[in-house]
């Protein structure tokens, strides 16, 4: 029950940030050309985006809409019914949304689940050859391969599959099933890229799990290690893990923003980057807006997830 | 003239407080006892020693001045409209060697084709000669392989000469102190009995400089990583772009962490409305997409420096002004953890006899929270500030790339990996740029890496005996 005065403060933070910092005047003139810009074509241009109203109160007109002519109503409150109105170059932002869904969705929900299963595989195995130098050169590789940056991932893999075996287009996108074969390099390069640093955060979880007096319990119960690590300390290791998941489910639907407009992927992420790199406002501010709404349903849902994975918290 | 950026101050202003903090932590118990763990690790002390090297070219990067132009006139003092740092001036070998346009590491001739006139007139399509690289060669394709090896040879043997002048000095001076004979020190350190390890600064130290000495040694008559689009020697890029990255890494961390401890230890000890007010807060902040906040908030600080041109003297003011910008915008997306951290352990801390006891004597809340609570949460701040270091190094790299990051006329790896990701296309391939940015990069990311990893597990022992 939180979610609401959250999404009011971030309704307001935007505002604040796009409207009342930088006022319609500013960006008109961004827009337009910096010097030399006629004052009828900051009126001509605010006027075709609707950013000619008052900012918070309309003393011009009668009754309610004294509250509804203004900036702040037709920008920001109508976000809360997903109303995002026109992009500063006059295109339907809600429709963008929903055709623009659909391949980031294609990219990130196979990285989120191979990327848990493959994760949570290797953090298992470090956490069970622990002290072995297995362990020990694993976690030297997670922390080698933690030290660069993504950059190099997505250039290195692009250069490597793309250019030099050609086993797949370097970037691009299709519909339907002709998507898979843009889609792996991705998934793959997103993969890569994060098993650094999620390998070696699980294998801290499991660790510190296995520090605790139930798995003493459960080998001085004479069970096989395997049992232990399965049926213990997979479980309960899974609560931490979920929190950790959560932060990821904005992303799946924003995509992830570099690696959309590296591969070329009209997703949402290379939507937003197009919008700053041409400093269309309207659909940065809706982003944010949905960002947030993500972040709170991710929120909401850990919660609820929490009561399947630990019966001892309730839901109040 | 001398030109003090505001970065420049603040990092002049964060060296100070480290340094403050060395004396202040020395005489506390609880947080010199883990760093005396921290100095017995081969491994941290090594990527110590790295770190150090990398700290000493960003001082050098950030003393700024405008350099006097020589005249006839001695008495009169004519000073240049160009900003020079004290490391531009060391790197002036490099900066000023321009070659036309893109060279491979260690060529001597161009990279592309062009149109040469030879001197009995007739005009060939052939790769010139580089205007400085090889260019004391009379005849490079068949000399320079020899010159190449000849020179790496002399640079290694330099090396090994200052590092060990430097090494005999750290050993003379450790014997003055331990008031022992020069000959029992070296065998100590040797055979570490020492509680730093000293063979591992030893080490990393011998090999540093030797790698410089041969980096200095190549670069007297080579560009050792090549030229970039417009002719410029990318090893000067990637040297320069040190001091942006560790701005952007400790700057980001001190500008927000006033107001995280402030926050947390408030919402921790006074609970309540107070509380409230602050989760709903961080909360708030949290929930909007740290990239999409800074997108939005670079993108109004375009609009206004595009505003207010005439407010800035030159192009490197108005850089500085973004990179301090990015930085609080970073920070402001990045205090939540540490605050949350703070007040979970103020929740903890305000149950302990010792403040019961104090907020029983009647002793001031603010004096309460300055004499009490904040000692005891001094630990978690430092490990927040060295884990944080290494991620916003990299994420650097990233918001530059999106063209969110620091300004483009800015020497930084994320413009370099920015500007060189382009000519992937090109054939043969322009790798050297990537490269360079990805060893300067990696070699700095993994040192923090492992430097902050033995600070957290010396001074959070829950996962010390694995």
């Amino acid at each position: 029950m939180y979610a609401l005065p959250i999404l009011i403060g971030v309704n307001i933070i935007t505002f604040v940030l796009f409207f009342v910092v930088n006022t319609p005047d500013d960006m008109a003139r961004m827009h337009l050309g910096i010097k030399r810009v006629s004052e009828a074509a900051i009126v001509k241009w605010k006027d075709d985006r609707g950013y000619n109203k008052p900012i918070l109160f309309n003393g011009r007109v009668d009754g309610t809409k004294k509250i509804t002519e203004t900036i702040f109503f037709q920008n920001s409150v109508k976000l809360f019914v997903f109303d995002f109105g026109r992009s500063d170059s006059g295109r339907d932002i809600g429709y963008d949304i929903s055709q623009r869904m659909w391949p980031s969705l294609a990219i990130t929900v196979p990285s989120l689940f191979i990327g848990l299963l493959a994760y949570i595989s290797f953090g298992l195995i470090l956490a069970f050859f622990r002290g072995s130098y297995v362990d020990v050169s694993g976690v030297v590789l997670c922390v080698i391969m933690m030290s660069i940056s993504g950059l190099f991932y997505i250039i290195g893999g692009q250069y490597l599959i793309g250019k030099f075996l050609h086993l797949v287009p370097i970037s691009g996108y299709d519909t339907g099933l002709n998507a898979f074969k843009f889609i792996i390099l991705p998934v793959l390069v997103g993969l890569i890229g994060g098993i650094g640093a999620s390998t070696r955060w699980y294998r801290t979880i499991f660790l510190e799990e296995m520090n605790k007096d139930y798995v003493r319990t459960a080998r001085a119960k004479g069970l096989p290690e395997s049992r232990v690590l399965y049926r213990h300390v997979l479980t309960n290791g899974l609560i931490p893990i979920l929190t950790g998941v959560v932060v990821i489910l904005p992303s799946l639907f924003m995509g992830s923003l570099i690696v959309e407009s590296f591969f070329a992927i009209p997703g949402l992420g290379s939507y937003t980057i197009d919008a700053i790199n041409r400093q269309d406002f309207a659909i940065v501010r809706s982003m944010v807006f949905l960002g947030s709404v993500l972040y709170i349903i991710g929120l909401i849902l850990t919660d609820i997830s929490y009561t399947f994975v630990d019966p001892r918290v309730r839901l109040n | 003239m001398p030109v003090i950026f505001i970065t420049d101050f603040l990092i002049f202003l964060l060296l100070f407080g480290v340094v403050a903090f060395f004396f202040y932590g020395r005489k506390q118990e609880h947080l010199a006892a883990p760093w005396r763990d921290v100095r017995k690790r081969s491994l941290a002390m090594s990527s110590a020693v790295i770190l150090f090297f990398f700290v000493c070219i960003g001082l050098f990067d950030s003393i700024h001045f405008h350099p006097k132009i020589e005249t006839d006139k001695s008495t009169e003092k004519i000073y240049s409209n160009e900003i020079l740092s004290v490391l531009d001036i060391l790197l002036s070998d490099l900066r000023l060697k321009n070659e036309k346009t893109y060279s491979a590491p260690l060529a001597s001739y161009s990279f592309s084709k062009e149109m040469i006139e030879q001197e009995n007139g007739k005009k060939i399509r052939a790769y010139p000669r580089l205007i400085y690289g090889g260019a004391s060669l009379n005849n490079p394709e068949s000399e320079s392989t020899a010159d190449i090896v000849k020179r790496i040879s002399l640079g290694f043997l330099y090396g090994l000469l200052i590092s060990a002048i430097i090494i005999n000095l750290i050993i003379f001076v450790l014997s003055k102190l331990m008031r022992a004979s020069y000959r029992t020190t070296l065998h100590n350190c040797l055979l570490n009995k020492f509680n730093t390890h000293w063979l591992a600064i030893f080490i990393t130290t011998l090999t540093i400089i030797i790698t410089i000495c041969i980096i200095c040694s190549l670069s007297q008559n080579y560009h050792v990583f090549g030229t970039d689009k417009v002719g410029q020697d990318v090893l000067y890029q990637a040297l320069k772009s040190i001091r942006t990255g560790l701005v952007i890494g400790t700057l980001t961390t001190l500008v927000m962490l006033p107001f995280a401890i402030a926050m947390g230890l408030m919402a921790g000890y006074f609970r309540g409305w107070i509380d409230d007010v602050i989760q709903y807060l961080y909360t708030t902040l949290n929930s909007i997409p740290g990239v999409l906040l800074i997108a939005a908030s670079i993108l109004l600080l375009q609009v206004y420096i595009s505003n207010h041109a005439d407010d800035f003297n030159s192009i490197e003011q108005r850089a500085d002004l973004r990179l301090l910008f990015l930085c609080i915008i970073l920070g402001i997306t990045s205090w939540t953890g540490l605050c949350r951290l703070l007040r979970a352990e103020a929740l903890k801390l305000r149950e302990i006899d010792y403040v019961q006891a104090a907020r029983a004597f009647g002793v001031q809340n603010y004096k309460v929270i300055f004499r009490h609570l904040l000692p005891n949460v001094m630990h978690i701040v430092m490990i927040s500030i060295v884990l944080d270091f290494s991620g916003l190094v990299l994420a650097e790299a990233v918001l530059s790339y999106i063209n969110i990051g620091v300004d483009p006329s800015m020497y930084s790896w994320g413009n370099m990996i920015n500007s060189a990701r382009l000519e992937m296309a090109r054939e043969p391939i322009v790798w050297w740029s990537l490269a360079a940015a990805f060893i300067f990069m990696f070699i700095l990311v993994l040192a923090a890496n492992l430097f902050s990893d033995a600070v957290r597990d010396a001074f959070d022992p829950r996962l010390r005996e694995f």
